[in-house]
């Protein structure tokens, strides 16, 4: 059955986790889950397809796993939380894995960190061109970062 | 009476807690974030509350995706923190205040919050990272007791903004009608803007979170209303986390004191908030001259640092 459409399929880049993700990606949160044990990271780095067997996983949620394709894992049901723990059994540094996401290197991904994040403009909808909050919100306080009144 | 004295909003981000374990707090990245918590940990230490309510959300620790309760309070005497892969942190085991948690479970269940009572839990950095900043890394214990309510903000959608305040409304009345004299601080926590998933991750909107800490101050009616979806599209994905904040304002005095408040970005891929905010009423008087005298010096202090 596809996917119902929802308001925020509209945000671009973004996979929520929704109650339907979280119902189709039970196995790829679980096989996540099972990472946090050290036994279990070492059986499945042993024989990673053979460990998968013991979940309940489409071809396409096994293939994007198997591909460390993070994205294709959110897509299917994975959420961010427990794929993370996937991350670490390679090794990775949270921050590897966010960057992998966008489709940058490490130290790109960082340095637009560094620099204050990705702007939400232009990247708050995949339909209307970009445009503030609905609502206007009270005058944001100026510049520095720690104030004592 | 046990009172709700202040609340305090603050980050939660994993590596906080890491950098704080593993010594870097020196670092020049690292000491822009702990340096804004410098005058929180000596505003905690003067105002020295009994009890915390940390309002918290558990990341793939406690709760997989076998169970997803949207309030669980922790009802138990203590709480390990939890093993997130690469060993549990090490910070002393939360001890927890059975008597007044089980207390306030009832209350507001009565009022019908439906949450999940939670006997046997562990914490993660969610919880654990909060406590850190204000509290500092004291070696054997917490010094003080605390009540963990974890927050499904993992799984959309997570309850409403309106929700989360009236839920910390109803707490409000859960502690005021509780006998034992009690100082209670309420911890808001999560955020601030952040996307740590999809090709978007990364994504920080500081304007976006520096009208939430001044609506948050004093007009957090307004934040009631937000819908989840603009949480999501103006804060990102995981920015949701920050209705977790509205529990903690729901529980205080419509009008509060502002007495700090401190930003900055980033921690790792998160803007870093962090904000306290005190109601005007006199904490609870101790019934020992020890109890008036600490609690005098707590509320004198509370004036420097709100002068």
């Amino acid at each position: 059955m596809a996917r119902k459409p929802q308001d925020y399929d509209d945000i671009p880049g973004t996979f929520v986790f929704d109650a339907e993700r979280s119902r189709q990606g039970y196995g790829i949160n679980m096989f996540c889950m099972s990472l946090m044990k050290e036994e279990n990271r070492r059986a499945f780095k042993a024989n990673e397809a053979e460990y998968l067997k013991k979940f309940q996983l489409s071809d396409a949620q096994r293939d994007a796993i198997l591909k460390r394709d993070y994205n294709r894992m959110l897509e299917l049901g994975g959420n961010i939380y427990f794929t993370a723990k996937l991350g670490a059994t390679d090794g990775h540094s949270f921050q590897h894995l966010a960057a992998t996401m966008t489709g940058s290197s490490q130290d790109d991904y960082a340095a637009m960190m560094l620099a204050g994040g990705r702007s939400v403009e232009g990247n708050r909808s995949k339909s209307v061109k970009d445009k503030p909050a609905a609502k206007k919100k009270a005058k944001p306080k100026s510049g520095s970062t720690a104030k004592r009144k | 009476m046990a009172k709700i004295i202040a609340g305090v909003g603050s980050s939660h981000v994993p590596a906080i807690g890491a950098a704080l374990d593993n010594g870097k707090t020196e670092e020049p990245y690292w000491k822009r974030v702990f340096s804004g918590f410098e005058k929180s940990k000596e505003w905690m230490a003067r105002t020295n509350p009994d009890v915390a309510i940390v309002v918290y959300n558990d990341h793939a620790s406690a709760f997989s995706v076998d169970l997803i309760p949207t309030f669980a309070l922790g009802c138990a005497a203590e709480f390990p923190p939890a093993d997130e892969g690469w060993g549990p942190r090490p910070v002393p085991v939360v001890k927890g205040h059975p008597a007044l948690a089980a207390h306030i479970a009832q209350s507001v269940i009565l009022d019908e919050f439906d949450l999940t009572v939670v006997n046997k839990m562990e914490v993660d950095h969610g919880l654990t990272v909060a406590m850190s900043l204000l509290f500092g890394q004291p070696k054997d214990e917490w010094p003080c007791r605390v009540i963990p309510l974890a927050v499904n903000v993992v799984m959309y959608p997570p309850p409403t903004g309106h929700r989360c305040y009236m839920l910390g409304k109803a707490i409000r009345k859960a502690v005021e009608s509780y006998p034992e004299d009690l100082n209670v601080v309420i911890f808001g926590t999560g955020g601030l803007s952040h996307q740590i998933s999809g090709p978007r991750a990364g994504l920080i909107n500081s304007k976006w979170d520096k009208a939430f800490l001044d609506n948050l101050s004093k007009d957090p009616k307004k934040l009631m209303r937000i819908p989840h979806i603009e949480y999501m599209r103006e804060a990102g994905a995981e920015g949701i986390e920050m209705v977790m904040w509205l529990i903690m304002r729901g529980a205080l005095d419509d009008k509060v004191e502002e007495v700090y408040r401190f930003y900055t970005v980033p921690a790792s891929n998160t803007a870093v908030g962090h904000i306290i905010l005190e109601n005007r009423g006199k904490p609870v008087r101790k019934r020992t001259s020890a109890g008036r005298s600490r609690q005098a010096a707590a509320h004198s202090a509370v004036h420097r640092i709100a002068r």
